[in-house]
């Protein structure tokens, strides 16, 4: 299996090296993690897509969820002498040599959607969003739909002991923490899956009095929420109406689902990392405007008074 | 009615360690074993139980089939998302349903016979030539989803996953009768006792001229076709193909399930009963604690633990030790002449 | 009794779960004798070794060393009394070299670390004292089974010493190894050790034993010494009654069928390194024996009659058609059966009952969509285990349990329910008890009377003598020599053994 991926790794070099190179655009290599999750398909796309608007010339290395081959992938870009590096990291650890180089080689690096433990005078900046926020965002909106009501919510977790599930789970209890009449009754983990999603939002609503008994759902992902809303359907419940539901990733399928009324907010996270970064990477290559060390992306909040169906429209086609 | 003491004999182990699960939960969430009619169905958490069953049910008959000859299956979990992508990229383009569901039983069927020529005929160790598919299919399905949820709205498939006929849901239905008629086709026909004779000792079995080879394909092929079916259910069930996250890991569940269900490691004696018992009592396990409240921290230890002191209540040692200690406590009620 | 015991029990009795294996019985071995333990299946040979070197505790009775008494509790502790045990099924590993399993646990040492050159120079020397001269620093699997053998006699005598318990030492040798060991043991003997061995060969027990003790039904029938004791009366004494006379004559076939020409004929049958091309004819009411040392090609032509190896020569005739033969279902297909030397691993289904292990041949024939109704298969069974008088009489007790004579009988009983036109048995006899012995040897000429063809395998000359019309005989992996009738005799078949390829080719 591992030559299989090597090989992989070594054709995506391949066809980085096979790539035109335009004297007068700019050329910037991008190693993608892989293509794990409908979010990150969307992240490739849109990324290709701000390249494109803007002029930028693209060199893209499919990862396949291996450090090594983004490793490889980089020193390739430096080989290449390309004018900026984008690195969506697999892990944390481990960058410090392969950024050394970059740096040696005079090459800005950006890291995208996740941070690393290296120092940080050895990259540009680093674009993510900010998981808490996310989760506090969730919950201001909670705070503002149940007002002085008693709420009591379900949250379905994310995989126990990811990031986002830690962190979205903390920024949405900060935004629930003066409101006493919101609390958080049952909490399970859904893997961040459909299937998961649905099975323990069945449980819940037996556990809860046939789900007469609950207020809200908060889910840490659409996925989840997608599945948790089909499981109140079937129980003969009326999602987004008896059951708010609030979820985090603004993916395509829960605008439908808003468009039902059967979801009643998402807070984004943005596939747009890239934006954000060659903005950034213009300014400091014209006239040397050094960025912040950390740009967050904007954790936007959609309703259904933000017009699902359109947004579907301009989000189905990203790869999601 | 020898016949059926025998049977109950055999399944006692398993019955009773279902029934101490299920009374484990209701003690700690008292509604569990709560069954109502609604909505035109059965509807309660035993229900959850069985409907959530399906797909670790549906794997572990093939799984039992698959443990007697010696074999384990590791890509029916991958077979699953493969045959749900292909399902769901149908029936986003609009194929009939039946067209819809022979196709995607004719992959399953045919992952399993992949699965079967490589151990049966090419003679690769089970683990290793189904390790191949268990790698490559997610990649395959990945390769049908073009990556992204496939979803569709078509109620009649839908309804494989979450309708129910004459009040009982249709993932109950279909795992209980493939159960039923695999069950029936290894019991009724000889299939049964060559599978276990090749199972037991397959050089002898080849010796007294049965095909060993046909029947290593036979079971992996009925791996496979049990696989497809749990991922049509899957697929139907959320109304979409996640070929990252369908059927991920469930074949080491299915596995679980035979060998509660007393179906030895190293082949031979088999019980497709015990181990669709043996699903039951780790879905009972799941639901119980989705509903008992617990953190999910919790969740992996608590199945763990359940599950050893299952495995070891079964084990010939703790039996062995267990009547040595209640004859010690009876020779300490009534002391016996000391032996030489 | 000039001599003192070395090793005495007395009074031994042992149940298991209330059914008595062993009842009040005494056995002893003096120091430089080989005491020969004997009994039929199940006369509690293997129970009351097992108590003696401590895998077992006894019931009652005592147990003395040396005239001290002593209990091992179990195996280890009898090894360090000095009470070894060397079983059937060699416990060496063959990836280990020959030095390693001499000294495995034991490992001489230097500064913590295992001293090699030491261990290799000791075991050297050890089987040098045996007049063995190895390379003890090639892996075990390198070696024979006779060398294995020895090794494993050679690590128990070194570890312990005094008393030598041998589990049938020489069932998968032959005459040459056996010789091989047996010089081992004599000069085992002579350094004073008690040897007790456990066999079904009575000629061997003849050749080497001092002493012997019977057991029969769990009880001590006598200990006498060998060369008092004619064969009859030993035999006798096992059974505890007389054996028939009726192995000893030979059905004649007549001269006309004799001479027709065989409805089932191997013509030029082959198989690079296997055997060479040979022609063997088959007629029903004959039996054709075959003999050969051990690796001359007994199991090897008996695998290239059933299929089971695909031959690259020849081809086979059946009612003067040629048929082709290339795997067990096709020869089952053809009427064919075969009953395997190797018992354990080509022959029984181990956990499966003594019912499914006699219908499973027809069921494959049948296939599986035909199967034998749970009725066809009570009856199937009950009619061969009252015919061939398998025990205990329980059709549904796992074949595992049962004794290795009457797992024998299963297995012929499920080529029987096949109704087979020709039967192979290889090696039919071989470790079972001498009353399952008489049975099945009566059962081959009842089967050939009744009309059918058979070849049996057999490294016991005069059963071969006894029951055949015809006896091939191989050397080196060919068929050298065909005797028929009155030529046939465990003289002549050994001379044709002798003989040089070339010369009894020609």
């Amino acid at each position: 299996m591992f030559r299989t991926v090597a090989a992989a790794g070594a054709a995506a070099l391949l066809a980085t090296f096979a790539g035109t190179v335009s004297a007068s655009a700019l050329t910037v290599g991008f190693s993608q993690i892989g293509s794990e999750s409908g979010w990150r398909a969307a992240e490739t796309t849109v990324t290709q897509q701000q390249a494109k608007d803007r002029g930028v010339d693209l060199k893209f290395a499919d990862a396949q969820q291996k450090q090594e081959n983004q490793i490889k992938a980089v020193r390739g870009f430096i080989a290449q002498g390309v004018d900026a590096i984008l690195i969506a990291p697999v892990v944390a650890t481990g960058w410090d040599a392969v950024l050394k180089e970059a740096q040696e080689a005079d090459i800005p690096v950006i890291l995208l959607d996740r941070q690393i433990d290296a120092p940080d005078d050895l990259y540009l900046t680093a674009v993510t969003s900010d998981q808490v926020h996310e989760g506090k965002v969730a919950g201001d909106w909670l705070v503002g739909a149940v007002g002085d009501q008693e709420c009591k919510v379900m949250e379905l977790q994310g995989t126990t002991g990811s990031s986002p599930a830690i962190n979205r789970k903390k920024g949405f209890e900060e935004a629930i923490a003066g409101h006493p009449n919101i609390t958080i009754a049952r909490s399970q983990t859904g893997d961040f899956t459909r299937t998961k999603g649905k099975e323990v939002m069945e449980s819940f609503i037996k556990a809860e009095n046939g789900g007469k008994d609950i207020c809200a759902v908060y889910a840490h992902n659409d996925d989840m929420a997608v599945g948790a809303i089909q499981a109140m359907k079937e129980a003969g419940l009326k999602p987004g109406s008896d059951i708010k539901v609030v979820s985090i990733d603004a993916v395509p399928d829960i605008f439908l689902a808003m468009e039902n009324g059967e979801a009643n907010a998402t807070v984004e996270l943005t596939p747009n990392m890239a934006g954000p970064a060659f903005d950034a990477l213009e300014a400091y290559l014209k006239d040397g405007t050094v960025p912040p060390k950390w740009i967050q992306t904007e954790s936007k909040l959609y309703t259904a008074s933000d017009d699902p169906k359109a947004v579907y429209e301009s989000k189905k086609d990203l790869g999601y | 009615m020898t016949w059926i003491a025998t049977r109950l004999r055999r399944l006692a182990p398993q019955l009773i360690a279902l029934a101490l699960v299920v009374v484990a939960i209701t003690l700690i969430a008292p509604g569990f074993a709560h069954v109502t009619f609604q909505n035109g169905r059965l509807y309660g958490s035993p229900m959850d139980v069985l409907v959530r069953a399906a797909p670790v049910a549906l794997l572990s008959i093939g799984m039992t089939l698959v443990i007697a000859t010696k074999g384990i299956d590791l890509s029916v979990g991958a077979t699953i998302a493969i045959t749900g992508a292909v399902a769901a990229s149908m029936v986003a383009a609009g194929h009939p349903l039946a067209v819809v569901i022979l196709a995607a039983l004719g992959v399953g069927l045919l992952c399993g016979v992949w699965n079967g020529l490589l151990v049966g005929l090419i003679d690769i160790q089970p683990i290793i030539a189904t390790l191949i598919l268990m790698v490559a299919g997610r990649g395959i399905a990945q390769l049908i989803t073009e990556g992204v949820i496939l979803t569709f709205n078509r109620p009649a498939f839908a309804f494989l996953g979450s309708g129910a006929f004459l009040g009982v849901p249709m993932p109950v239905i279909l795992w209980v009768l493939t159960g039923l008629a695999i069950g029936l086709l290894v019991r009724v026909s000889a299939l049964g006792l060559l599978i276990e004779a090749v199972g037991i000792n397959r050089r002898a079995s080849m010796m007294i001229g049965i095909r060993a080879r046909f029947l290593i394909v036979f079971v992996y092929a009925a791996a496979g076709l049990c696989a497809a079916i749990a991922g049509l259910i899957v697929t139907a069930d959320i109304k979409g193909a996640d070929a990252n996250n369908a059927g991920l890991w469930l074949e080491l569940d299915a596995i679980l399930a035979v060998v509660i269900g007393g179906t030895a490691l190293s082949g031979g004696r088999f019980s497709i009963s015990a181990s669709l018992i043996g699903a039951l009592i780790i879905q009972a396990l799941n639901t119980g604690i989705l509903i008992s409240g617990w953190p999910p921290e919790f969740n992996l230890i608590i199945k763990a633990v359940v599950i050893i002191v299952i495995l070891a209540l079964q084990s010939p040692v703790v039996a062995n030790s267990l009547a040595a200690a209640a004859r010690v406590r009876a020779d300490l009620k009534e002391p016996r002449r000391s032996r030489t | 009794m000039t001599r003192e015991a070395l090793l005495e029990s007395r009074g031994i009795s042992k149940s298991f779960f209330g059914i008595r294996a062993l009842a009040n019985v005494d056995f002893e071995v003096r120091a430089g004798e080989i005491h020969a333990l004997l009994g039929e299946n199940g006369a509690g040979k293997s129970t009351l070794v097992k108590i003696l070197t401590g895998a077992y505790r006894r019931d009652a009775g005592t147990i003395a060393l040396e005239g001290r008494p002593v209990s091992p509790r179990d195996v280890g502790e009898a090894q360090d009394l000095g009470i070894g045990t060397v079983y059937q099924e060699v416990n060496l590993l063959e990836n280990l070299t020959v030095a390693e399993n001499l000294y495995l646990g034991r490992q001489p040492r230097r500064f913590g670390l295992i001293d090699r050159r030491r261990m290799e120079r000791e075991a050297k020397a050890l089987l040098a004292g045996y007049g063995l001269h190895l390379d003890v620093g090639e892996s075990l699997s390198h070696y024979s089974v006779a060398v294995r053998q020895i090794i494993a006699i050679a690590r128990a005598a070194d570890l312990s010493g005094k008393v030598l318990f041998l589990d049938e030492p020489t069932a998968s040798l032959d005459a040459r190894e056996v010789d091989l060991v047996f010089g081992i043991l004599r000069e085992l003997r002579s350094r004073g050790l008690g040897i007790v061995i456990i066999t079904h060969f009575l000629d061997q027990v003849y050749a080497i034993a001092d002493r012997v003790t019977v057991l029969r039904n769990g009880e001590r029938v006598g200990c006498r010494a060998i060369a008092d004791l004619p064969k009859r009366d030993l035999i006798g004494m096992m059974l505890g009654r007389e054996l028939d006379e009726e192995t000893h004559h030979r059905a004649e076939i007549s001269a006309e069928a004799a001479h027709a020409p065989a409805p089932i004929r191997f013509r030029d049958f082959g198989k690079r390194g296997s055997v060479a091309p040979f022609d063997l004819d088959a007629r029903p009411g004959e039996v054709v024996g075959i003999a050969g040392l051990l690796g001359s090609g007994r199991s090897e032509t008996a695998f290239l009659l059933f299929g089971i190896d695909r031959a690259d020569s020849g081809h086979l005739e059946i009612d003067g058609r040629e048929v082709p033969l290339a795997s067990p279902p096709e020869a089952v297909k053809l009427g064919f059966g075969f009953c395997p030397e190797d018992r354990k691993t080509d022959g029984i289904i181990a956990d499966l009952s003594v019912r499914e292990n006699i219908i499973l041949a027809l069921q494959a024939r049948r296939g599986w969509a035909k199967p034998l109704s749970p009725r066809e298969q009570a009856e199937i069974a009950r009619k061969y285990i009252r015919a061939l008088d398998i025990r205990p009489p329980v059709a549904e007790r796992p074949i595992k349990f049962l004794s290795g004579g009457n797992q024998q009988k299963v297995i012929l009983a499920r080529w029987l329910a096949t109704d087979p036109r020709f039967l192979i048995l290889d090696e039919p006899t071989r470790g079972i008890d001498i009353g399952a012995h008489a049975e099945i040897i009566r059962l081959i000429e009842q089967l050939c009377a009744e009309g059918m063809a058979l070849v049996v395998i057999s490294s016991e000359l005069e059963e071969l003598v006894a029951y055949s019309h015809r006896v091939v005989v191989l050397s080196d992996r060919r068929h050298v020599r065909e005797l028929r009738g009155a030529e046939i005799s465990t003289q002549s078949i050994m001379a044709a053994m002798a003989a040089d390829p070339e010369e009894s080719a020609a």
